[in-house]
């Protein structure tokens, strides 16, 4: 046993894309799923606009039994159909490994937050007899990890981790150390929904958000134009194997991939915001590097957080600056295509990394024509990229001052 | 490099008291802190019980503005965080930030404040499009309850990793195995690790109201939480704190930290069984507990003190019984167990670190807290679980575990100090 862990299958769910084809391709043609919101009224807010994925795209009756419907938010809906999707990918019948040896470790943000209004609703409008049975598991932010450890029969070491943005990293960090003390396999990544008006007025609370009304000029993270970002739903569930079963699982015969390894990972945390410290994110990616056994001269692109204001953009440009020099690594953020989509979205720029390691190819950042000059960051824009690819890391900095960093390395 | 784990500060806000002292002096007397529900009218409501917190955050330091800005498990976090920094004396070994993490569980995070903010902006109910005119600057923190680790990380200057571990029931007891991973690992030299949970508000109190998960004795709160008792009836809801310093036990030494007990061995697993239901036959929990055991290199012939999950529902009590047994065999028999939740209730998240606490309190005392309300054993659940008093016994090694909805499974496994220095 090697104790390395390797992704072996992906399920994502994106709103300019559900299923990895469809997002990938959407991506690479520089597709948008920044749309109206239409799973309420926006009109009355001052932000209308979300990576919201359409009804049409992922209907969740297609995907998960009708039996867990009633008992399940959205978010959860879309954690389950995208595990049986990564699974899939891997080759893997979970019903063939020891129950012990599998795990499950996801991110959350805010939890099955429409059912939770709804369960609110009842209660205040109506009366505590009306709260639903299933509120004391449907809302709380283990929900996907156990529906996932239920549904699949993972027996194995199992969390659920909130740093908001930063968890889709942290979930996968902490997956890794599960694999290198043994666990054969583990479910991983993060799945986020929040698209009600409860969790909108939410969003917004924080003044961060675009007001643009126009979808291809509202999020334009590291452009000159940068006002704000809008949020979005879904993410990515990754299925994480240690290396050597892997290997012995394809000399058997198996049609799996080997996307990539996790090769480093770090987070570190902000000092107070009054504090004259200096923030922490480069030493997470450099933290991150170190243990990947790694120099910055090694990464080949670097997937950026991609706040999308502007103190928060050049905090993210400086510290890139500072590790690689001017302009010194391809930069993407194709997030500016899907919105942030909470800790989902970390997990899904791990998910868009390694298709990138695979194909070779770096999606460009949809709608931002260029990176501001200031930032001193080469920023892909217009057209993918196509450049050899080994090696990429993926940072994300989650709302109070998380920040986190992940080393991904092609398979040798 | 085999690097060990200690507890070097403990910092506890329960019911029934405030701060390590008060909470020891409660579950070492065997008096109960259940009581009728204060924090709001739960007139109407099946289960109108809890054990609650008299907490002035003003009193244990906060500012008017911390105040406003915190949700209540916030605040009880941050005072349980200061009075854990303050007896562990790290503070003033002047250890680098980013050399100190924070693992903090909690099952419902921000709900009270949600619960608040959610009223004003639906008009009490009557708006599904809520008002975003009336909302609170602080909702975004209330939304994603990594503010609760982001509080303490500021509490105790800490700039290495931070995570708000959410495992329902489980997360105190993950966190802190969590913190110990991050110190064995080398990321780290301390960890803030514990759990909060201030979860008595109504969406809350109406959710377990619902699947009867909690008790209707309300004629008779003091005796309401009855663990292992043939007439138990579902918990009790609470709320409540508890941080431990976790720390590289050379890094205490050198120090010349004050080292309370060894953080030996954790395990976890999970059921994948039901989101809130469990089997009889505790197999998954029983991993576990072997999984820890074999982490701290402690013998099941070995502990002598289990302090259960203990919540006092049907089905827990018995599943929990047969995973001692499966996991300690005939040693379970001459085991002494007991159920804190008898005298403080169920605080979700946060009652796995106050029990890890209520361990470190044992051993140092040489005094194994009681369950308090067993008067008629119920005859499926039939190993020793010390009724009602207190019961002097000095203890090498200490069990704690706890299981929770989602399917979490988890065990800690604390050992003397005097056994880490040998």
């Amino acid at each position: 046993m090697t104790g390395k862990a390797v992704v072996t299958g992906l399920g994502v769910i994106a709103p300019n894309g559900v299923g990895t084809k469809e997002y990938w391709t959407a991506l690479l043609r520089g597709h948008s799923g920044i749309r109206p919101i239409e799973r309420f009224d926006p009109s009355g807010y001052p932000t209308r606009l979300a990576g919201e994925v359409p009804e049409d795209a992922f209907s969740a009756a297609d995907h998960v039994p009708r039996r867990l419907l009633p008992q399940t938010d959205r978010v959860t809906r879309m954690a389950l159909a995208a595990t049986d999707w990564a699974f899939a990918d891997a080759a893997v019948d979970p019903a063939d490994l020891p129950d012990f040896e599998m795990g499950v470790a996801t991110a959350n943000s805010a939890g099955g937050y429409e059912f939770g209004q709804r369960e609110l609703q009842n209660l205040w409008g109506s009366g505590p007899e009306y709260v639903s049975a299933y509120q004391s598991f449907a809302w709380f932010y283990a929900v996907n990890t156990g529906q996932i450890s239920i549904r699949n029969g993972l027996r194995g070491p199992s969390a659920a981790l909130v740093t908001e943005q930063a968890g889709g990293l942290d979930a996968l960090g902490h997956s890794r150390r599960s694999i290198r003390k043994g666990t054969a396999l583990m479910v991983s990544g993060a799945m986020d929904s929040s698209l009600c008006p409860w969790g909108w007025i939410a969003h917004q609370s924080t003044g961060l958000l675009s007001t643009r009304p126009d979808p291809e000029q509202a999020y334009l993270p590291f452009s000159e134009l940068a006002c704000g970002h809008l949020p979005g739903e879904g993410g990515a569930i990754l299925v994480l194997e240690e290396a050597g079963r892997v290997r012995d699982r394809i000399a058997r015969g198996a049609t799996t991939q080997v996307y990539g390894e996790i090769a480093g990972y770090a987070a570190t945390f902000d000092p107070p915001p009054d504090s004259d410290r200096p923030d922490t994110l480069r030493r997470a990616a450099e933290l991150a590097l170190a243990d990947a056994g790694a120099e910055p001269g090694e990464v080949d692109v670097v997937f950026a957080d991609a706040a999308g204001n502007p103190a928060a953009d050049e905090a993210e440009a400086r510290a890139l600056r500072e590790l690689f020099g001017e302009r010194g690594v391809p930069v993407a953020a194709p997030k500016a295509l899907t919105g942030r989509l909470g800790s989902g979205g970390a997990a899904l720029d791990v998910a868009t990394a390694l298709l990138s390691l695979r194909d070779q190819v770096i999606p460009p950042a949809g709608p931002v024509t260029a990176a501001a000059d200031r930032h001193g960051i080469d920023l892909v824009v217009g057209a993918p990229r196509s450049a050899r690819l080994r090696t990429a890391l993926v940072l994300a900095r989650g709302h109070g001052g998380f920040n986190s960093a992940l080393v991904l390395r092609t398979p040798a | 490099m085999n690097r060990r784990v200690v507890v070097t500060g403990i910092g506890v806000m329960a019911p029934g008291g405030s701060g390590v002292e008060e909470f020891w002096d409660l579950i070492s007397s065997g008096r109960t802190a259940t009581r009728p529900i204060t924090a709001f009218d739960a007139t109407g409501y099946r289960s109108r019980i809890a054990a609650e917190c008299d907490f002035d955050p003003l009193a244990h330091g906060l500012t008017p503005r911390e105040v406003r800005r915190m949700d209540r498990a916030a605040q009880l976090a941050t005072a349980a965080t200061r009075e854990a920094l303050r007896n562990s004396g790290i503070a003033e070994a002047g250890i680098a930030p980013h050399r100190i993490g924070v693992s903090l569980g909690s099952a419902v995070g921000c709900s009270v404040s949600l619960e608040e903010e959610y009223a004003v902006v639906s008009d009490s109910g009557r708006k599904w499009l809520v008002d975003h005119a009336y909302t609170s600057p602080h909702l975004f923190n209330y939304f994603v309850p990594g503010s609760l680790a982001a509080e303490v990380a500021w509490a105790g200057g800490a700039e290495g990793p931070a995570a708000v571990i959410s495992d329902g029931c489980t997360s105190g007891l993950d966190a802190l195995g969590h913190a110990a991973d991050l110190i064995r690992e080398g990321t780290v030299d301390v960890v803030l690790a514990g759990g909060t949970d201030a979860p008595i508000s109504p969406i809350t109190v109406a959710c377990f109201d619902a699947i009867k998960a909690t008790t209707p004795r309300n004629d008779d709160p003091e005796h309401a939480s009855r663990p292992f008792d043939r007439t138990r009836n579902g918990f009790v809801l609470a709320e409540g704190a508890a941080v431990l310093v976790l720390e590289e036990y050379e890094h205490a030494r050198r120090r010349g930290a004050r080292i309370l007990a060894e953080f030996a061995g954790f395990g976890t697993r999970s059921n994948a069984y039901h989101m809130t239901g469990l089997r009889t036959d505790g197999r998954e929990m029983a991993e576990a507990i072997r999984i820890a055991l074999e982490q701290g290199r402690v013998a099941p012939e070995s502990i002598g003190y289990v302090n259960a999950h203990g919540s006092g529902t049907k089905q827990n009590d018995i599943h929990e019984t047969s995973a001692v047994k499966r996991s300690l065999g005939e040693h379970a028999r001459q085991t002494p167990m007991s159920s804190i939740k008898s005298m403080v209730g169920h605080s979700l998240g946060a009652i796995g670190a106050i029990e890890v606490a209520a361990c470190v309190l044992a051993m140092q005392h040489d005094l194994l807290p009681p369950t308090a309300n067993l008067h008629e054993p119920d005859p499926a659940c039939d190993l020793d679980y010390i009724p009602n008093t207190a019961r002097e016994k000095r203890v090498d090694a200490v069990l704690s575990i706890g299981s929770g909805f989602g399917g979490f499974q988890s065990a800690v496994v604390l050992t003397r100090p005097e056994r880490t220095a040998a």
